[in-house]
């Protein structure tokens, strides 16, 4: 037998109060004023550290994010940063200064670019490119930060936060922090004497400091009904009468996009006018989109979670409480991790856009020359093989691929494109930009969205391909070319295959699900412009200046 | 700009009505004019297009158009502004319908 | 469903030919040189770019509650509704054509940004030859009535159009101004005016502003119908007024006295403030009929 191993077992805490110490030697307390956050940040912080800074594609501990570039590359260096989204200037500059080495990470939105040549210069580390659910998984295995630098609407004396509706990634990321030894330091819009409510205790935070602007928050969510097009409502009518009420749907996520905006937009119109009110849509894993409210108006809806809020809905959202999960106080209370596990087990149904498409089904919005990664779509977009507990639309599924002996059901994860793009870019493509972009990178895998064998629909203007229903490659190749339009890979279908697909089912055109593509007209919108959301939430919507023509 | 001329055999249209136009010339669509033409078995079509390039997209577009509908003995014309196939399609069954006299 | 928005048309989104069917009684309206018999615009051929058979705008006669009218209608969603040449004769045809045939009233159905920069100088004369016969048939003693409520408002030469007109029907969505948002933005930065923040520049430039402002006579909703109503109620009123010196000289009075008194106003809200409103912040979001009393407690 081994001697025992002789180690000191409390190492973290006393790391945590050597920081804590160095911050009290320099006179700070919980409260820290905001001209001194980077004295702070210098004390606490140790070179090598693994930081997480909070940001996600809505809300981002943007001063705290400027705070930390700002400090002395001589101090902090080697930082291997762990974070949600990689969204501001200033998360790059940490790279390009010299304060951090490594990057674990979901997504890269806007600073993509910046990204990509930052890696084709090796000038940054990536380790890896995550769902945000594998990213909150690995903060409490091997991905544990030293320091957490938060946003939160207030505090109070004590160091209580309260979040706000947009609670996102704050307890996910305080949680693995607060309890591993690390320190937790808020930056809030405010200090109040007494909390709406307390969304985070002051004894898993360290610090706070009052930011001289509010945190940012992108209107993510936010379409214009104005900008939704005859053929997205064509698909949306395709989609509701083809998959939703074929299915009885109940539970779903909808993707950002004005594809998917346009069926919300038709369920108080063309939904109801087919009888489907309350026999699909009532339970939902989504962002308040504001192109929501007439569906929830007219009584579709009865559930919805969300894994942040949108701007501009969070009086409608608390006068909405039956509907959106809002704390004592009334204001929404949102989580991202939460409600990504509903997006990946709860839901019968997953239906987005995507940028290209291969001929196995793969999409990807990777474009070349930028490494953005894809945040939560893989986790919505993909059929959960730990899935345990039935419901119609899944039993549906699940027959439809493995027959009627079949020992499990399938989630419905639907891509839906027009198919060419603006500027008649093909979506569909022999080959994605992810290989050419896997190459330039030389990384493992190319960055693909959805794998092909998680697919179960397509929907274009040509049609609906149902995926579950093909019994070979081939078949699902031909499927796939079927409703490609007049892209290559549609004009190079086998004309006789794909009408015997349509004889089989598997391929259905608007006629054969009797809709006349004539038909499909604005008029069914049940709000054609940001005005006529605001008057369907009787005036508690208040959208943001840029969406406004008022 | 391209200009493109296409002629396809079609089905004759029973009756030739107004001519009837319709879609606005705005970005990513079109307007379509329809009127009647010389041959009733034939239909002629002519585009002016912002987006060079597209001519085989276009002919595959019409043809599937000519084959599928009735539109013989009229005469199309098309002002484009980079409008895709889909709306194409639709744009080009809804005037045919308007000039056919259905009301929709 | 709860509230019936679909029965709704929007004269915002409706293309020219769409907003005419909704003004006009129906059937009456009669198209002069429909596409058919039209030519496209030579000058953007020339530049390799397609035109739209009416180039533009739409012209001809119709009845509004039965009464015989000439009309104008500009398509916003083409070239931004910018005056080309053939654009601005069909509008200065029209003009002349009442002049000839005397109908009750002439309505033009502004949306454009001015003079479509690809023809400038055909444009620039078409709008100065489009003002001159304005009020050659306001002289004849025919109304001119400018309907303004599409995506590109009444910016530029066809801003001043409007205010030559004898009445101005305006809807919230509706714009009107002489240089544009951008043009500002980008001659005097950011700083001064702020072109993205949209809310700004509908309160400076939008629909409610300008009737607050008095700038136009009649604020109605989205809505062809609302159109049609107040142009109906114009008529009966038989809205002929010639600009006397003496009035004009009334009216630069008035001008020069609203300079001095909102001179140094940076935004709508300011302005709508010094009018004595009570709560500017709630204006945006006022309706038609609640924005058409709070002016007329105003004016009281």
């Amino acid at each position: 037998m081994n001697a025992p191993l002789s180690r000191n077992w409390d190492s973290l805490r006393q790391s945590r109060r050597d920081r804590l110490a160095r911050a009290a030697s320099q006179d700070f307390a919980r409260a820290v004023p905001a001209d001194r956050i980077v004295d702070l940040l210098e004390a606490v912080i140790l070179p090598g550290d693994r930081v997480c800074l909070e940001g996600n594609n809505q809300k981002q501990a943007d001063f705290l994010a400027e705070s930390l570039a700002d400090c002395d590359p001589a101090r902090l260096n080697n930082l291997q940063m762990v974070q949600s989204v990689l969204a501001l200037p200033s998360h790059v500059d940490l790279f390009e200064r010299g304060l951090a080495s490594r990057l674990d990470f979901s997504f890269s939105g806007p600073q993509g670019g910046r990204l990509a040549k930052l890696v084709q210069e090796r000038r940054i580390e990536i380790g890896a490119i995550h769902t945000y659910l594998e990213l909150f998984g690995r903060y409490f295995m091997d991905l544990t930060p030293n320091v957490a630098l938060i946003a939160a609407q207030a505090a109070d004396a004590e160091g209580n936060l309260y979040l706000g509706p947009n609670t996102e990634d704050t307890p996910a990321i305080v949680e693995a922090t607060a309890f591993k030894g690390g320190i937790v330091i808020a930056q809030v819009n405010e200090r109040l004497d007494k909390l709406p409510r307390v969304d985070i205790p002051a004894d898993w935070v360290d610090f706070t400091v009052q930011a001289p602007h509010p945190n940012y928050i992108e209107p993510l969510f936010t379409r214009d009904p104005a900008q939704i097009t005859e053929v997205q409502v064509l698909m949306a009518m395709m989609a509701i009468k083809g998959i939703y009420a074929e299915y009885g749907v109940t539970r779903l996520n909808h993707g950002i996009g004005f594809d998917t905006a346009a069926i919300e937009l038709l369920l108080p119109t063309y939904a109801a006018e087919l009888g489907l009110k309350g026999k699909i849509c009532t339970h939902w894993a989504l962002n308040p989109h504001p192109t929501l409210i007439p569906a929830i108006e007219s009584g579709f809806v009865e559930s919805v979670h969300s894994f942040g809020s949108e701007v501009g809905m969070e009086a409608y959202v608390a006068a909405r409480s039956d509907v959106f999960f809002t704390g004592a106080d009334g204001s929404m209370r949102s989580n991202r991790a939460f409600c990504q596990t509903a997006g990946l087990y709860a839901c019968d149904m997953f239906i987005g856009s995507t940028l290209q498409m291969d001929l196995a089904g793969n999409s990807s919005t990777a474009t070349l020359g930028r490494i953005a990664g894809f945040g939560g779509a893989p986790n919505m977009g993909s059929d959960p093989h730990g899935r345990r507990h039935v419901s119609p639309a899944w039993l549906k599924a699940g027959r439809e691929a493995g027959g009627a002996n079949a020992v499990r059901g399938r989630k419905l994860v639907v891509q839906m494109v027009e198919t060419f793009r603006e500027h008649m870019a093909p979506v569909f493509v022999e080959e994605l930009d992810a290989w050419k972009l896997q190459a330039a990178m030389g990384a493992e895998l190319p960055p693909i969205m959805i794998y092909g064998d998680d697919v179960s629909h397509v929907v274009t203007e040509e049609g609906i391909a149902n995926l579950l229903l093909c019994r070979t490659p081939e078949e699902r190749e031909q499927a796939i070319r079927g409703v490609a339009g007049y892209t290559a890979v549609g004009l190079g279908r086998d004309r006789r295959t794909v009408e015997n697909l349509r004889d089989r089912g598997i391929i259905r055109r608007p006629q054969d699900l009797g809709i006349d593509p004539r038909m499909a007209s604005r008029d069914l919108l049940a709000a054609r412009s940001v005005k006529d959301l605001v008057r369907w939430s009787d005036g508690l919507y208040a959208p943001p200046a840029r969406f406004r023509n008022w | 700009m391209e200009i493109l001329t296409f002629e396809y055999p079609s089905a004759p249209l029973a009756l030739a009505g107004q001519p009837a136009l319709c879609g606005v010339v705005g970005s990513g669509n079109l307007e379509i004019l329809i009127r009647a033409g010389e041959r009733p078995d034939y239909c002629r079509i002519r585009i002016h297009t912002s987006a060079r390039g597209f001519g085989e997209i276009w002919q595959a577009v019409i043809g599937e158009f000519a084959a599928g509908n009735a539109a013989g003995g009229t005469e199309i014309a098309i002002n484009d502004m980079g409008a895709t196939p889909a709306i194409v399609s639709l744009r080009l069954v809804q005037t045919l319908a308007e000039y056919a006299g259905e009301r929709q | 469903m709860k509230r019936d928005f679909n029965l709704r048309r929007s004269w915002f989104e409706a293309s020219a030919r769409a907003r005419l069917a909704g003004l006009l009684d129906a059937g009456s309206g009669k198209e002069l040189l429909p596409p058919a018999a039209a030519e496209p615009s030579p000058h953007l051929a020339a530049l390799g770019l397609p035109g739209a058979f009416d180039d533009g705008v739409v012209v001809g006669s119709g009845r509004l509650a039965g009464r015989p009218v000439l009309f104008a209608a500009q398509e916003g969603q083409f070239m931004g509704g910018g005056v080309g040449e053939i654009h601005g004769a069909k509008i200065v045809g029209l003009l002349r054509r009442a002049l000839r045939e005397g109908p009750d009233a002439v309505l033009l159905l502004l949306d454009s940004g001015g003079v479509r920069l690809h023809e400038a100088n055909a444009g620039l004369i078409a709008i100065s030859e489009i003002m001159r016969a304005v009020l050659a048939v306001r002289a004849a003693g025919i109304p001119v009535i400018g309907l303004i409520g599409g995506s590109c408002g009444a910016f530029g030469g066809m801003g001043i159009v409007a205010k030559l007109c004898s009445h101005l029907v305006i809807s919230e969505e509706g714009r009107l101004a002489l240089s544009g948002p951008e043009v500002i933005e980008t001659v005097a930065g950011v700083e001064e005016f702020d072109a993205r923040d949209r809310a700004l520049v509908w309160r400076v430039t939008g629909g409610k502003h300008r009737f607050l402002m008095g700038d136009c006579q009649a604020f109605v909703d989205d809505d062809p119908a609302a159109f049609r109503a107040a142009v109906e109620a114009l008529l009966a009123e038989s809205p002929v007024d010639v600009d006397e010196l003496a009035q004009l000289r009334r009216q630069q009075a008035a001008l020069t006295q609203r300079l001095a008194v909102f001179g140094q106003c940076r935004d709508g809200l300011e302005v709508w403030q010094a009018l004595g409103v009570a709560a500017p912040e709630n204006v945006p979001m006022l309706d038609a009929r609640a924005l058409v009393s709070l002016k007329e407690g105003l004016s009281a």
